[in-house]
């Protein structure tokens, strides 16, 4: 009778699906000793969790302002207190988990593709296409991330929409980087040749062997980015250029709620602690994982 | 006696528990050149850098007996071992391409190992590295005192390598593969140079290699290691009398010109010799 | 001849990045939906004063020679007019930066100091309390929004504690009491002899700089660990030890020896990332720095002074990067 784990960790797998699942298995078990990085994971899933089921959760609307109850103190009523509209934190900390996490996914969704694509085509191609692509994006690694961002907002319109696009548009060069060197390292491999003398073409040999091997170096960096997303957003959020009130986006409410910092000192700050935490989530997991998939990074 | 080791053992923690590398080993070292040969992985380079305790951190070291010159090793203080390292015993490794700091010069690290042990000041440190450099038959020590070591050839390279360990004068020299890094005729100079300079000194050499004839060349005394354990000591005289058959099997697998075989032998392992 | 070639190329490719980024700010601005004629002469002018407007700034041209002529400008130093101040751009960057540099260079001070031997300690024993105290405190410094932290610091050092004095560079009546030399106030209180005044500079820097100083910290630290650790996993290491060297010896010539100029590239990283950092402090310290400056165009959709902000930043980022590359060459033995 072999058990799953058995199964998990045999020594010969007998398919390469056994053998995937079996290295999978390992840098679970691995990953699973990092307490730390399951702390960032054990977070991220409680996030996830309240984002998904945040109207359940809430003990109120978010958005129904109650002017009798001004930053209102922590009771029963209200568990967290009310911010300056009377409106419950509680739920618009609840429902900021959406705000957050949906930017974060929306952002990932546009720039790992897109660097993954251009970082390999680059790195594969050489010549004048890598030196083309590489200018572009030493171009947009010469601004810091925030103010391209913010120029970039500027020009469209201040709100969701835009900051994720603009975020987007500052966020993918590093991914290409990283992308392109993973080619670079691969491209000279032996089965990368014996894949060319079977006759695969340039665009089949990037899908099928280059990108599947630049996979886990993109993971880490995406959990590690999503971090840098999260602070960006609040950023933006917190300018006046991201999420506009009455959004309960975490930078936001800090922007409207600032003036508050030095009599209701939690209305601002707890956004704040909800923002430290979902980065730190992500840097924790990411760090973890960072030492399972990619331990030749630093 | 100059070191004496009884039933030496080294492991390391993995995630699948303890793996043993030196396996109960035991000899003695005297005023002699003593070779220890053994294939990747047999445990030699560990057991010379236990007797210097430059193991990795997580290594775990136990032992009957570890001795230099009667000082026992196992419970030595850092700051005790120190004045062995270098002072007493020298180390040469194998790549001098990375076994010398890139970013200083080659008159630079010598003249340091001689001034941690002598203490004198940066101009005399100097003068004794060129003087080393020198001796190590550097034609030009001032010029080659001033390159880095990316700037050096191998056999270069492994001169300063010789030299600087010679700074401080020990009396045990350990020379870990000093010349599988290197071209067929550089290493035979590097070897003779070796050995010229440790008989002129009236040092004890500890020659650890893989390569059986040359080792039995250069040292009076041979340990055949393998996995973890001695497998036989033989005086480099009797080498073809060994009695074991690893040693026999080795021997065995050299390609001769005087008596040429149509197809090169292969060692046929037998599984007993790793037991105890 | 090698060297100069390799500075050559380096310069070109500056060249190159900083044309790249006055397109893409070229292009942003025209792509803003407020008509920068309607921004200069106001919602009501006449249709013959717009068109004039429009003629002069050359907007009815094809982008392409639009961009000739913005390249032209640039040269010329010329950043347009903000419409907030009035001011010329350019006049108004060399009033607000000084503030910034003065920001970011103590904090990147304060950072090195720190970061650097924290960094050093954690690679020389990974795995200690100390190794994970580390990684604990750098990864928080990555986590925590600048904002948050200038926040939090203000309500403690300030409103509760009242040991640091409240926003802004100084206190108001000092105002216009330092003459103005190199805008940095600390400096010019220095050079002034005027003590009160300096204190007070100093006084008000402390927080700003203690949150930006946090920021970087932790980049430079995780970085000089991650290093160390491949330093000290060096055949040189184990050379070194079998001189019979100290451990502080071995560790800072031989192991940081190796790491010293590689770090040079992190801290100028750090350093251009610091701007960034400081749109953020300076906002939520009122410190008039360009970061306030751009935010506060930002708000006004003052166009011209966003993106000649932007632009500066930006050119200030390249040469940061640009001094790393050359000070690699000039100084690490292997690539000379």
């Amino acid at each position: 009778m072999t058990t799953m784990r058995d199964w998990l960790l045999s020594d010969a797998p007998v398919s390469r699906r056994q053998a995937a699942w079996a290295r999978r298995y390992r840098g679970w078990l691995l990953f699973r000793r990092n307490a730390l990085a399951m702390l960032g994971l054990g977070i991220i899933l409680v996030l996830i969790l309240g984002a998904v089921f945040a109207p359940l959760l809430a003990p109120a609307d978010p958005d129904t302002p109650d002017l009798a109850m001004r930053l209102a103190r922590p009771s029963a009523l209200h568990w967290l207190g009310t911010d300056e509209l009377g409106r419950d934190l509680l739920a618009r900390l609840v429902y900021g988990a959406r705000v957050t996490l949906g930017m974060v996914i929306c952002v990932v969704i546009i720039v790992a593709p897109l660097g993954l694509v251009v970082g390999s085509v680059a790195g594969y191609a050489g010549g004048w296409l890598d030196r083309v692509l590489m200018r572009v994006t030493d171009v947009f690694l010469a601004v810091p991330q925030l103010i391209l961002a913010l120029a970039f907002v500027a020009a469209l319109k201040p709100g969701i929409a835009s900051a994720i696009i603009a975020i987007a548009l500052t966020a993918w060069p590093p991914y290409a980087r990283q992308a392109r060197a993973d080619t670079l390292r691969i491209r000279n491999s032996d089965f990368i040749a014996a894949a060319r003398l079977t006759g695969a073409s340039a665009p089949r040999i990037i899908l099928r062997q280059v990108i599947p091997l630049c996979l886990s170096s993109m993971i880490v960096r995406m959990t590690l980015s999503m971090s840098g997303i999260i602070l960006t957003a609040a950023g933006l959020g917190f300018l006046g250029m991201g999420a506009q009130p009455p959004t309960p986006e975490w930078g936001t409410m800090i922007a409207t709620s600032r003036a508050f910092i030095l009599s209701q000192w939690w209305v601002p700050a707890l956004p704040g602690i909800a923002i430290f935490v979902a980065s730190l989530a992500f840097n924790l997991f990411g760090d973890g994982l960072r030492d399972v998939l990619d331990p030749r990074q630093g | 006696m100059l070191a004496r080791v009884e039933n030496l053992r080294v492991r390391f923690p993995t995630p699948q528990g303890w793996v043993a590398a030196v396996r109960g080993i035991s000899f003695t070292l005297g005023r002699e050149k003593l070779g220890i040969v053994g294939e990747s992985g047999s445990g030699k380079s560990l057991t010379a850098r236990a007797l210097m305790r430059l193991l990795p951190r997580h290594a775990e070291i136990t032992a009957n007996r570890l001795e230099f010159d009667g000082i026992d090793l196992r419970d030595t203080s850092e700051r005790a071992m120190r004045a062995i390292r270098g002072k007493r015993v020298g180390l040469i490794l194998q790549d001098p391409k990375y076994a010398l700091n890139p970013v200083m010069t080659a008159g630079a690290q010598i003249a340091e190992a001689w001034a941690a042990h002598a203490g004198g000041g940066r101009r005399a440190a100097l003068r004794v590295a060129l003087d080393l450099l020198a001796q190590v038959r550097i034609r030009d020590p001032r010029h080659v005192a001033g390159l880095y070591p990316h700037e050096l050839s191998g056999g270069m390279g492994q001169r300063v390598m010789i030299a600087m360990m010679l700074a401080p004068d020990p009396e045990l020299l350990i020379a870990d593969e000093p010349t599988s890094a290197l071209d067929a005729t550089v290493a035979a100079e590097i070897l003779r140079l070796i050995e010229d300079l440790v008989s002129r000194r009236g040092m004890a050499l500890m020659l650890i290699s893989h390569d059986l004839p040359l080792v039995s060349h250069v040292c009076d005394r041979v340990l055949v290691m393998y996995a973890g354990r001695v497998v036989e000591e033989v005086a480099a005289a009797d080498l073809t009398r060994a009695q074991h058959p690893y040693t026999r099997g080795l021997l065995g697998c050299l390609p001769s010109l005087a008596k040429p075989k149509p197809m090169l032998a292969t060692l046929a392992r037998d599984p007993a010799w790793g037991e105890p | 001849m090698r060297r100069v070639k390799a500075i050559l190329a380096t310069l070109g490719s500056v060249a190159v990045t900083v044309f790249g980024l006055a397109l893409v700010t070229f292009l942003i601005g025209r792509v803003v939906p407020i008509d920068p004629t309607i921004a200069i002469v106001g919602d009501h002018a006449p249709p013959d004063v717009i068109a004039r407007v429009r003629l002069e700034l050359g907007l009815n041209q094809p982008l392409p020679v639009q961009f000739l002529i913005y390249l032209k400008h640039l040269f010329a130093g010329d950043l347009g007019h903000s419409v907030m101040t009035g001011h010329p751009v350019t006049e108004d960057i060399a009033r607000y930066f000084p503030a910034t540099v003065e920001l970011a260079t103590t904090a990147i001070i304060v950072a090195m100091l720190l970061g650097i031997p924290l960094g050093v300690l954690a690679a020389s024993r990974p795995g200690t309390w100390f190794d994970q105290w580390v990684r604990i405190v750098t990864l928080a410094g990555q986590s925590v929004p600048v904002f948050v932290l200038g926040l939090i610091l203000l309500l403690v050092f300030y409103g509760k504690l009242g040991w640091a004095p409240g926003t802004g560079q100084q206190n108001v009546l000092y105002d216009g009491m330092v003459p103005r030399i190199t805008g940095m106030l600390v400096v010019d209180a220095l050079l002034d002899h005027d003590g009160e005044a300096l204190w007070d500079a100093l006084s008000h820097l402390a927080l700003p700089a203690i949150v930006l100083a946090y920021f970087s910290l932790s980049t430079i630290t995780r970085m000089t660990r991650a290093f160390m650790l491949d330093a000290l996993s060096g055949e040189y290491i184990i050379t070194a030890r079998a001189k019979g060297l100290s451990g502080a010896r071995i560790l800072w010539r031989h192991a940081f020896g190796n790491i010293a100029v590689p770090l040079i590239t992190v801290l100028a990283l750090a350093y251009a990332g610091l701007l960034e950092g400081a749109v953020m402090t300076e906002v939520i310290f009122s410190w008039p720095g360009i970061g306030q400056y751009l935010t506060v165009s930002l708000l006004n959709a003052d166009m011209n002074a966003v993106l000649g902000a932007t632009l500066v930043i930006g050119c200030v980022y390249i040469a940061l990067n640009m001094l790393a590359d050359v000070a690699y060459r000039l100084f690490d033995p292997r690539v000379r």
